[in-house]
């Protein structure tokens, strides 16, 4: 499982890297949430996973064979994270494509030394 | 949008998905949920609410701005943190009381409870200036 | 000890404040202006605190040391903080008259200080990943800071600049991740316990290279600090000013911290790595900045130029040189600001940043000149200006401990700095102005009062030089010995385990 986690990991940092080359800022702001996701799944996968039941869930199992919940808490709050960021980043593109009219950046900085 | 199916619908679902944001946002405590999804959940009602109708539509019925829901949000995170204070605990301990309400039985209140309240009226503010503020344009 | 909590709470205060008084356009810098004097206070007093009793510790929740998230204030965080709170005060004072009435009435003020929330932040914590949440709220409150206004410019500089943070962002996280897998702690000074005894690991060593280019990219180093010149000049200059006095330093802070307390094994690795992009850093930035004329341009190549400098304290590695480092930050955060609000001034007065538009100020504006002068030669490191003794710590402690490569560098960026200066006196001040003037209006009180004060602070600095280097190296050398701060944090069980 981990090693097939490694690979996902790895595939969507690869793309994330492609779409962050890319001059198009839609796919550069697609690229970032690659990178943000695989990150999310790295934390998870270096925090060790076991099939277990998650920590708390009933009386019997408090300490038996319970994941640790911590990897788990560290995502979410980085999900949450990237999720103010997305909201930011798409309001970004919006503005920015109202008022530049395109949304290749190559033009822009061409734009800007003229 | 002009479909009546989307407006009727839009406005018969929006008390259902206040009330179940409410239940998730209670839940959060001991299971899956919490102030976070609860939020969001409340700022999709609203959101579908003015996909439907419009977004001058939905800020007149959720009746305040949305700046406000982030003002009391952030307050009532605030104010979690000062019971704390007053019973000589570090910073951000969490304080319980248990209070038995008639018809609901004995529930759970306190600090971390309030502080994830801040967290669901910040979210439910955010989510909503942002996704009007497009909406408008 | 809430006190210990409050350089965060503060701001949130002042947020909220400002949010409930959000219609009242013309309570906001005032409002904005209070929470930051009664930062400043705050800061004064922990420092002092700090500076008799030794390293303050919160256990926030009542969860002991490695299980909860622990604040620590020790010497290095309590200096941080009083600049922190400084540059507040500067910019809260200069934005009333310096930042537009839109811009004013679309969340200026709560951003500013939702930004100096996160600084503080940073600087206060003890645990990793909640040094990574403070990093999101600066980097939050800055990206809504630097498109604010929405113009065609400040968007494109804005793409590049989120772009590159968020990038920096994902390394940083990247790091934790592996770090808490190997260790299974988040905790800095259990981190440092554990790390004090062990080899070097390849997850750790991953992990540090992570945290070193994550850390790198948000204080503008060498090979990564393009997003800086391509997105400083955008924002209006008050905004400018204050990330420039404070952004990349929360990078050169964390990197100090994470280098000098548990990153320490691989020191043969490490150490010469820094002087190298410390000297590469002073080179390319004093460099490029010689070709530019725009007047933002110029700064903001110098601020990575000076970065380099700090990057060469950590690599000499001994306690003149970390102090020497902590010095010249204190020096580059309040020259550097200054510089860019008396580009302000000159922006006001001329109407143009553009050196080779304006000219002739010194003739019209004798006293602008003498502002101008303090925090550009404090830069440039002319005796008895702050910037000097910085240079000459850095540089001394660069020869005592061997490093003469690094040393003459430094002393050659300086001249080149002088340069950069001289040129844009020459062009602004000196030269006469070409065309006719057009704008001559007064410039508002409220503008230069915080140029004095900051003017001030420099010449203090460079004639008050031996108390606050005593204090740049009572911090330092507890910075050298991480046993005490793990002792402050963990309590003394767990030293001998």
């Amino acid at each position: 499982m981990e090693t097939l986690l490694a690979i996902v990991i790895g595939i969507l940092y690869a793309a994330g890297v492609y779409l962050l080359l890319r001059r198009s800022i839609v796919k550069l702001i697609l690229g970032i949430l690659f990178f943000s996701h695989a990150t999310n799944l790295l934390i998870l996968v270096a925090g060790g996973l076991v099939r277990a039941l998650p920590q708390f869930a009933g009386d019997a199992s408090l300490t038996v064979n319970s994941t640790d919940p911590l990897p788990q808490a560290l995502i979410l709050t980085a999900i949450v994270i990237g999720f103010g960021i997305t909201a930011f980043a798409l309001a970004l593109m919006y503005r920015f494509y109202k008022s530049t009219g395109t949304e290749d950046l190559d033009e822009l900085t061409e734009g800007e030394h003229k | 949008m002009k479909s009546h199916i989307v407006r009727l619908a839009a406005s018969k679902l929006l008390p259902f998905t206040l009330l179940l944001s409410v239940i998730v946002f209670y839940r959060g405590h001991n299971e899956p949920g919490g102030g976070f999804i609860g939020g969001l959940m409340a700022a999709a009602g609203f959101v579908f609410y003015a996909l439907a109708f419009d977004t001058q539509e939905a800020e007149k019925k959720l009746r305040v701005s949305p700046l406000t829901l982030i003002i009391a949000g952030l307050s009532t995170a605030f104010i979690s943190t000062l019971p704390a204070l007053f019973s000589g605990n570090p910073f951000f301990t969490g304080e319980w009381i248990s209070v038995t309400l008639p018809f609901i039985g004995k529930i759970k209140a306190g600090t971390p409870l309030l502080f994830d309240l801040g967290v669901y009226l910040t979210v439910w503010g955010v989510m909503l200036t942002i996704i009007f503020n497009l909406m408008e344009e | 000890m809430i006190v210990l909590a409050m350089p965060v709470l503060l701001p949130l205060m002042t947020i909220i404040f400002l949010l409930l008084n959000f219609r009242q356009r013309a309570w906001q810098p005032w409002i904005g202006l209070t929470g930051a004097l009664l930062q400043l206070a705050l800061s004064v007093l922990l420092a002092v605190h700090v500076n008799r009793n030794g390293i303050m510790v919160l256990h926030t929740g009542g969860w002991e040391a490695p299980v909860g998230i622990t604040l620590v204030i020790d010497g290095f965080s309590s200096v941080m903080l009083v600049l922190t709170s400084i540059i507040a005060v500067s910019i809260s004072i200069y934005s009333i008259d310096a930042v537009d009435r839109q811009r004013q009435s679309f969340f200026y003020f709560p951003m500013v200080h939702g930004l100096l929330m996160g600084v503080n932040g940073a600087f206060i914590t003890g645990d990793i990943f909640n040094l990574y949440v403070w990093f999101e709220v600066m980097l939050m409150s800055s990206f809504v800071l630097i498109t604010l206004g929405g113009e065609k410019k400040q968007l494109t500089g804005a793409v590049k600049y989120v772009t590159l943070n968020l990038v920096s962002s994902m390394f940083f996280l990247a790091g934790i991740g592996l770090l808490y897998g190997k260790t299974g702690t988040l905790n800095m000074a259990d981190l440092a316990l554990r790390f004090s005894g062990s080899e070097s690991n390849i997850l750790i060593n991953t992990s540090a290279v992570l945290f070193f280019v994550a850390f790198s990219i948000k204080a503008a180093v060498f090979p990564f600090f393009f997003w800086l010149p391509a997105s400083y000049h955008t924002p209006p200059i008050a905004v400018t000013a204050l990330f420039a006095g404070l952004l990349t330093k929360v990078g050169i802070y964390s990197m100090i911290r994470f280098y000098t307390l548990f990153f320490v094994q691989n020191q043969l690795f490490w150490h010469p790595l820094f002087l190298w992009i410390g000297g590469f850093t002073m080179v390319i930035g004093v460099l490029t900045a010689a070709s530019q004329y725009d007047i933002r341009k110029i700064l903001s190549f110098h601020i990575i130029s000076q970065i380099g400098y700090m990057i060469m304290g950590l690599g000499i590695y001994t306690v003149a040189g970390i102090a020497g480092a902590i010095f010249y930050m204190a020096h580059n955060i309040i020259a550097k600001t200054n510089t860019f609000l008396v580009a302000g001034l000159i922006n006001r007065a001329t109407g143009s940043y553009d050196l080779k538009s304006i000219g002739g100020l010194y003739k019209m504006r004798p006293w602008l000149a003498i502002l101008f002068i303090i925090p550009a030669f404090g830069l440039a490191g002319i005796p008895p200006l702050s910037g000097f003794f910085g240079k000459l710590i850095l540089i001394s402690a660069g020869f005592s401990a061997g490093e003469y490569v690094i040393s003459f560098i430094a002393l050659a960026v300086g001249l080149f700095t002088l340069f950069s200066m001289v040129k844009i006196w020459n062009e602004a001040f000196w030269k006469p102005a070409p065309g006719e003037r057009n704008k001559t209006d007064r410039l508002p009180v409220s503008m230069i009062i915080p140029v004095v004060m900051l003017g001030l602070l420099t010449l203090l600095m460079g004639l008050a030089v031996k108390p606050m280097l005593e204090i740049a190296e009572n911090a330092a050398a507890s910075l050298l010995d991480p046993a005490s701060y793990i002792r402050a944090v963990l309590g003394t069980a767990h030293i001998n385990p």
